[in-house]
């Protein structure tokens, strides 16, 4: 593999917890409901990811424990919000608090220790392309699901009548009941999929982007996925662009550090970030724009009358 | 089995004054439960928790060190959450507070004046408004979210102060070591009391919560961040701008944030190191909504909250787990508070099945 296409493949890896996360969250959102719980349910995700696999030996069982791990989670969240009506940010910002607090303690007695890389997977003959065939076909499984995740989520949205009825639960959540949708069932099941991309980004995280335990290793990137959805405007395909741009932006200020360019590595580190305040500045300043992208009922509760 | 609620016709004052209580008893059952899993006895380990920190008079001082940026940061945070503007950069405010504060102790190191400690204050609290200002610029002219960039922003002042303590703020005599000098005598928050380190930050935190719900309850101001909170459209009727409201109440929460980092640093540490909080400016979050966003309240919270850190402390001496407990603990706590607040507005019943609730409902 040459210079090029070691960096655009560590882009590619740097991208994928964005993308998976901010995907999740993406129909959570478009069902109406906002969970910024997601750096929760993502380190969660992480760190049973890591527990299960030095526990049970393969990765792979990590993953199905951090899908896990972000799915109990994100049902918390949603008893709180869907069931008892409770206010949605703080309750976000209870399961960020609670997720990381929780995954300190877990990952405890993992520190320091050697992880298990998730191995990738050529895919025959598609792998034996140049540049494409090593960036795109012979990557690790979590990949591989961000893609499909990818174009089932843009199906379902948008080809689907189960899609189109969770679109209507997010844009007038009481017209939808009164067309007989079950809105909280449709706003559980978006949220129990929101935590499942984030346990499986954070999953990505502690087995292939960084095989190890660190605590807080999610360094905020479950905040700039949900910055992704904005800046998305809550349409699939954006999210990947989005998200790659990003995967761009912390890979460049990593290979900046290594060459010792003259600025502090703080501000380098700190890129990221401020990529995502001017990102979201952009995006949203014209106030008509983001009115029709946004789901009108995103972040509103809802009781159902008998 | 389902949970149904049913609006109540007004908001029940038992369970507004109860619930905060109700969340402390389950989170300290579930705390029970969660060390008898961790191999502890749930009593012995609760009582060191909760209960030996308050039994020395140092350790009453560390109580009411850790809950004076609390509750100075959850009282401005009140006023925020009150108005509907989610400013989660306190952690950040806090930081710049700090950092601002510190200029003047660091940078003329030879200047000592009884001057110093009031400017030393007041740059703390421009450094955390300023620094707040940003969220707030942004959500009021241009329409962007201010959970997500005051949130950004708090990594991007922990990276700041970072690198000031490694780089030009480093103590020239330190060894290396990546922190700033000591502050002159008259650069640090003296004691209140002969008997321990509390020192005037706690005054501070009392002061302002005491103000802040005079404010709320006595003022025109009190009454448009209420209104404003609840129904913009009702306050726009009422001549009130949203536009400001952004602007005042992040300032406001913001420089409370700054006083709050400004004093912890120069009345506990008496200088700069990469890290100065355990996350006051996160859990002040929790003390905020635990205190019912009611001043008096959250002077409440900040105490018990601040005996959560010094709980964690306690239990990894005494019974040997992991300070990490504390911040389960904080979790756990605001979970169960959001929770409780369910009682205040409905009336939840258990149902056992879909024909209980047709009945119940043909019986009225």
């Amino acid at each position: 593999m040459g210079i090029v296409e070691a960096i655009l493949f560590s882009v590619i890896t740097a991208a994928t917890p964005l993308v998976l996360a901010a995907l999740g969250e993406l129909v959570a959102e478009r069902s109406g409901v906002l969970n910024l719980g997601v750096e929760g349910m993502m380190i969660m995700g992480a760190v049973c990811a890591f527990a299960a696999t030095q526990l049970i030996g393969s990765p792979y069982a990590g993953i199905l424990a951090g899908i896990a791990a972000g799915a109990v989670f994100s049902l918390l969240f949603g008893f709180l919000t869907l069931t008892l009506v409770a206010n949605q940010v703080a309750t976000g910002l209870a399961l960020t608090l609670l997720g990381l607090g929780v995954s300190g303690m877990l990952g405890e007695s993992f520190l320091g220790m050697q992880g298990i890389k998730l191995q990738p997977i050529a895919i025959p003959l598609l792998s034996k392309i140049p540049v494409v065939g090593p960036l795109l076909f012979r990557q690790d499984a979590i990949f591989y699901a961000s893609v499909a995740i990818l174009v089932g989520v843009h199906l379902f949205l948008f080809k689907s009548r189960a899609g189109l009825k969770l679109r209507a639960v997010g844009d007038s959540h009481s017209s939808a009941h009164a067309l007989g949708v079950n809105v909280i069932r449709t706003r559980y099941l978006a949220v129990l999929f929101g935590g499942a991309c984030a346990g499986l980004a954070g999953a990505q995280l502690s087995l292939v982007y960084t095989p190890q335990w660190v605590e807080n290793m999610s360094a905020g990137r479950g905040w700039i996925a949900l910055a992704l959805v904005v800046f998305a405007s809550w349409r699939p395909w954006r999210v990947v662009a989005g998200g790659y741009l990003f995967g761009a932006v912390s890979i460049s200020q990593l290979h900046a550090q290594a060459f010792g360019i003259g600025i502090p590595s703080q501000f380098l580190t700190a890129l990221p970030y401020i990529a995502t305040i001017v990102v979201l500045i952009l995006i949203s300043h014209n106030r008509r724009m983001t009115l029709i992208n946004t789901p009108a009922s995103l972040g509103k509760p809802f009781v159902p009358d008998r | 089995m389902r949970i149904e609620l049913e609006k109540r016709a007004k908001a029940s004052a038992l369970f507004s004054i109860l619930s905060p209580f109700i969340a402390l008893a389950l989170t300290i059952l579930f705390g029970g439960v969660m060390f008898a899993l961790l191999g502890k006895n749930p009593v012995t380990a609760l009582y060191s928790f909760f209960v030996e920190p308050l039994s020395e008079v140092w350790s009453l001082h560390e109580l009411a060190i850790k809950a004076a940026p609390l509750i100075l940061i959850g009282v401005g945070l009140s006023v925020c959450f009150r108005s509907n503007n989610w400013n989660i950069g306190a952690e950040g405010q806090f930081i710049m507070g700090a950092i601002a504060g510190s200029a003047l102790p660091v940078l003329f190191y030879d200047w000592q004046s009884p001057l110093l400690l009031p400017l030393m204050m007041l740059l703390g609290m421009i450094g955390g408004a300023l620094f707040a200002a940003i969220p707030a610029f942004l959500k009021a002219h241009m329409n962007t979210n201010e959970i997500l960039t005051s949130l950004m922003l708090v990594y991007v002042a922990q990276l700041f102060l970072d690198w000031l303590v490694r780089g030009p703020w480093r103590n020239p005599q330190g060894m290396n070591f990546p922190e700033t000098r000591t502050f002159g005598a008259d650069a640090v928050l003296p004691e209140m009391l002969a008997s321990g380190r509390m020192h005037w930050g706690f005054a501070f935190a009392i002061v302002a919560a005491v103000l802040v719900w005079f404010m709320m309850r006595y003022t025109l101001k009190g009454f448009e961040i209420t209104v404003l909170g609840q129904s913009e459209r009702a306050g726009r009727f009422a001549g009130f701008s949203s536009r400001k409201m952004i602007w005042f109440s992040m300032l406001f929460s913001g420089a409370l944030a700054g006083l709050a980092g400004i004093s912890e640093v120069s009345g506990a540490m008496q200088q700069l190191r990469p890290v100065i909080s355990p996350g006051y400016g996160f859990t002040a979050i929790i003390v905020a909504f635990l205190g019912r966003l009611n001043p008096l309240g959250i002077a409440a919270a900040g105490l018990v909250l601040a005996l959560t850190y010094l709980g964690g402390e306690a239990a990894q001496l005494s019974i040997g787990v992991s300070d990490k407990v504390t911040r389960v603990f904080q979790g756990l706590l605001l979970f169960f508070v959001l929770s409780c607040d369910a009682l205040i507005h409905y009336r939840v019943r258990l149902v056992w099945d879909r024909f209980a609730a047709v009945k119940t409902e043909e019986a009225h």
